[in-house]
């Protein structure tokens, strides 16, 4: 496989210069490890999206280590924040759940505006790359023109979608789709819902019930639960990580929009908080523009290894 | 949220040692001034910006005599609060109308800020003022963004002017403007592709469609959710294409919303519009002091301080303590206390005025509260003056008498009595324990089933 480092370290282009480039500045300049090194880490931090709860913990694992292993010059911290980010994104790549019984039915759930539809396009494509038959249901039967945006993200990922008028049940389109994919012999299926703020109960209720109605249909359905979250989002991400995860089992996370603005840090204080896997994340607007997400790579981006040639 | 206890109950929590100091002490300052600081960060307000701030509100805590203000958290939540407020714009700014009609607005961002919705909710305010609107769809990028355009239109029943998706935007405002003269539409309003800040091309592409235009309004479309980036976006849309304002969209959510801050602090631009929800109305004008309690997580507890301070005598107040002390509190002062909540507004109003939903589950036989204060009411004035201060003396006939006279059953007063000492034994707990602790109070009254939020 050809390593993912250079894109995505000319993704995360931002958070290197933004995040780590400052904390080797920071480094350099720091001749002892004092409170003032410690408070220029925190702000490195929180000014990524880090979060002021992550930030604290992680910044006390740090200054533990520092005390018991007798750590004297700034350089060496740095190898051990890399170690405790890498802790808390847990290792390596966290795979689809694409083993079984065909069709695999997943859902995609999210607040308004994240990039659901956009990115059901791009696993669409990626998993048609995949060799993987797919068919969309275009579950988001709320948003104006919704459906017309899914069919044409169907269109240039060549895969198939089912869809109703705008309005209608969504629970009904997932049905269907489900039911379609099973008769047409479908490997995959991916559901789109309508972004909906993890606070609004009545909505939150409607995507369980999506769930519940495939969970019917399908044995061990849905077998892929992804919430997007936008990576420019706050620390408002660790709020729709918690409730969207009390209405549905989301098994894995998508972390969009990570190109060239995003820092990205607020997957670590998600991580942090909930232990669900992120699975892929979005760097740009083209189809083949979704990456698996890989915890090691990540941090090395992060950290702007392998990256200096690219800069 | 409930994830966040309020600011002021931080406070108090860190003001806990200061009870009998005069002055707020650049020490004392510290620790309250941490708190602010944690709360600004958590509402991801940008970290410059709260280091500025922080340091203002720094000058002015410091040297703040406690005692005047008996509460010295909400002496600094106050300070905060009047800071922030006024950095936010002070009062609320309205849109430019031009001279020679129509009046262009246009509406840029990153993708997926709500510009489209946006756009359908402002093209329904503006015909809601008797003006005629002229929706543009010009984000020819995403897919179906145009026909998304085309179909709210629709719903609102205004026209949507379109060149398909294979025209050049710049060539849509200019288009959209003549047909817009042409025809006596008034306003014009472009929706623009969502794009990022760094993406030079399609920046400069937006500038030339502005100067096309020669746009009145050049508004950011901000997503309420966005963290610390938020400033680096603002700041190089700003920069390239002078912003006249901002709207702030998914306030309706539970994010506390500190890009408004940190979006006005570093722009200038100030904040002109919200949006509150999906739906096409939900769009409301911006009020700096309820985004400042917002940021805050505090309701409109400032509101409520005010209130209560114009309407609590302070004279009464230092009675009342030092009745508790000598332990001489009595159903008479029972009765005031109640009088004088009464006046500070319906209990509520009150509850209303507290932070949302963190409140909530505590105060859900609300209803109930407020009859029994009534009740308890005119079972205290079924008293002779004597029942009231020696409640001990109350024996059964006389209880039988106070509940005839008061329509009520001997058992409520004696719930009344009941809840009468548990309030005079656990005020003088608290007197004991701190003064300020207002948290503390709602919880203890909590356990024993108290209905009686009483002040200090």
């Amino acid at each position: 496989m050809v390593s993912l480092v250079p894109r995505l370290v000319e993704g995360l282009a931002k958070t290197r210069k933004g995040l780590l480039g400052k904390m080797g500045d920071l480094i350099n300049r720091s001749g002892k490890i004092d409170e003032e090194f410690y408070e220029e880490l925190e702000e490195i931090l929180i000014s990524a999206d880090v979060g002021v709860k992550t930030t604290t913990e992680l910044l006390e694992n740090v200054r533990e280590e520092v005390l018991k292993k007798r750590v004297k010059e700034p350089a060496k911290v740095l190898d051990i924040i890399k170690k405790n980010i890498q802790e808390i994104l847990g290792e390596g790549t966290s795979a689809l759940n694409l083993e079984g019984v065909p069709p695999r039915v997943f859902l995609v759930v999210g607040v308004n505006g994240v990039g659901k539809t956009t990115t059901i396009g791009k696993l669409a494509y990626f998993l048609k790359q995949k060799g993987k038959t797919v068919l969309l249901a275009a579950g988001d039967t709320f948003r104006a023109a919704a459906i017309e945006q899914l069919e044409e993200w169907s269109r240039r990922a060549g895969a198939q979608i089912i869809k109703h008028q705008e309005g209608a049940d969504a629970a009904a389109v997932a049905f269907d789709a489900v039911r379609a994919a099973k008769s047409r012999m479908i490997d995959v299926v991916i559901i789109d819902t309508a972004g909906r703020l993890q606070t609004k109960k009545n909505l939150m209720a409607e995507v369980s019930k999506i769930q519940r109605v495939v969970e019917k249909e399908v044995q061990g359905a849905p077998h892929e639960v992804l919430l997007i979250l936008d990576a420019t989002t706050g620390q408002n991400a660790v709020s729709q990580a918690r409730l969207f995860g009390e209405a549905v089992n989301v098994t894995g996370l998508v972390l969009s929009k990570l190109d060239g603005t995003a820092k990205g840090g607020i997957v670590i204080a998600v991580r942090g908080e909930l232990n669900v896997p992120v699975k892929f994340i979005g760097i740009g607007e083209q189809i083949g523009d979704l990456r698996v997400f890989n915890s090691e790579e990540f941090v090395k981006a992060l950290f702007g290894e392998e990256g200096s040639g690219s800069r | 949220m409930a994830a966040f206890s309020s600011l002021t109950e931080k406070l108090q929590q860190a003001f806990k040692k200061l009870r009998g100091k005069g002055i707020l002490s650049e020490k004392d300052v510290s620790e309250a001034v941490r708190e602010v600081r944690l709360a600004l960060l958590e509402a991801d307000v940008n970290y410059k910006v709260v280091k500025e701030f922080i340091g203002k509100i720094r000058e002015r805590a410091v040297g703040q005599e406690v005692m005047k203000s008996l509460t010295p958290a909400q002496q600094v939540v106050k300070i905060v609060s009047e800071e922030m407020t006024e950095l936010m714009g002070g009062a609320k700014s309205s849109l430019v109308v031009a001279d020679k009609p129509p009046t262009v607005i246009m509406l840029v961002g990153l993708q997926g800020a709500g510009k489209t919705t946006t756009a359908a909710k402002l093209a329904r305010y503006f015909r809601n003022l008797g003006r005629r609107p002229l929706l543009v769809a010009a984000d020819v990028y995403r897919p179906a963004a145009v026909q998304q355009l085309q179909s709210l239109g629709e719903k609102l029943k205004l026209p949507v002017f379109s060149m398909g998706e294979k025209v050049e935007p710049v060539n849509i405002v200019q288009g959209a403007v003549k047909r817009a003269q042409k025809e006596g539409y008034d306003q014009v309003i472009v929706d623009t592709a969502g794009r990022l800040h760094i993406n030079e091309q399609l920046m400069e592409e937006l500038k030339r469609m502005k100067e096309t235009a020669e746009a009145h309004e050049t508004l950011l479309v901000v997503d309420a959710m966005t963290g610390q980036d938020a400033v680096k976006v603002a700041e190089a849309f700003h920069e390239k294409l002078g912003l006249t304002g901002v709207i702030l969209t998914k306030l309706d959510g539970d994010t506390r919303g500190g890009a408004a801050l940190s979006v006005k602090a570093v722009t200038g631009c100030p904040i002109k519009f919200i949006g509150m929800g999906e739906k096409l109305e939900a769009l409301e004008p911006f009020y700096p002091e309820r985004m400042t309690s917002r940021i805050l997580g505090m309701g409109d507890v400032l509101t409520l301080i005010e209130k209560a301070q114009s309407q609590v005598d302070k004279d009464k107040a230092k009675d009342l303590e030092r009745k508790i002390r000598e332990n001489q509190f009595n159903l008479e002062d029972f009765l005031e206390q109640l009088q004088q909540m009464k006046s500070v507004g319906s209990l509520e109003n009150i509850l209303e005025m507290l932070p949302g939903n963190a409140m909530g589950k505590q105060f859900k036989n609300l209803k109930i509260g407020e009859k029994d204060l009534i009740k308890t009411e005119a079972i205290i004035q079924s008293m002779t003056i004597q029942e009231r201060n020696n409640p001990e003396i109350l024996n059964g006939s006389r209880k039988k008498r106070i509940a005839s006279g008061s329509g009520t059953r001997v058992q409520d007063v004696n719930r009344l009595l009941k809840q009468f000492a548990q309030a005079r034994q656990l005020m003088r707990q608290m007197e004991s324990s701190s003064r300020g602790a207002t948290g503390k109070l709602s919880k203890k009254m909590k356990n024993k089933r108290f209905h009686f939020p009483l002040f200090r």
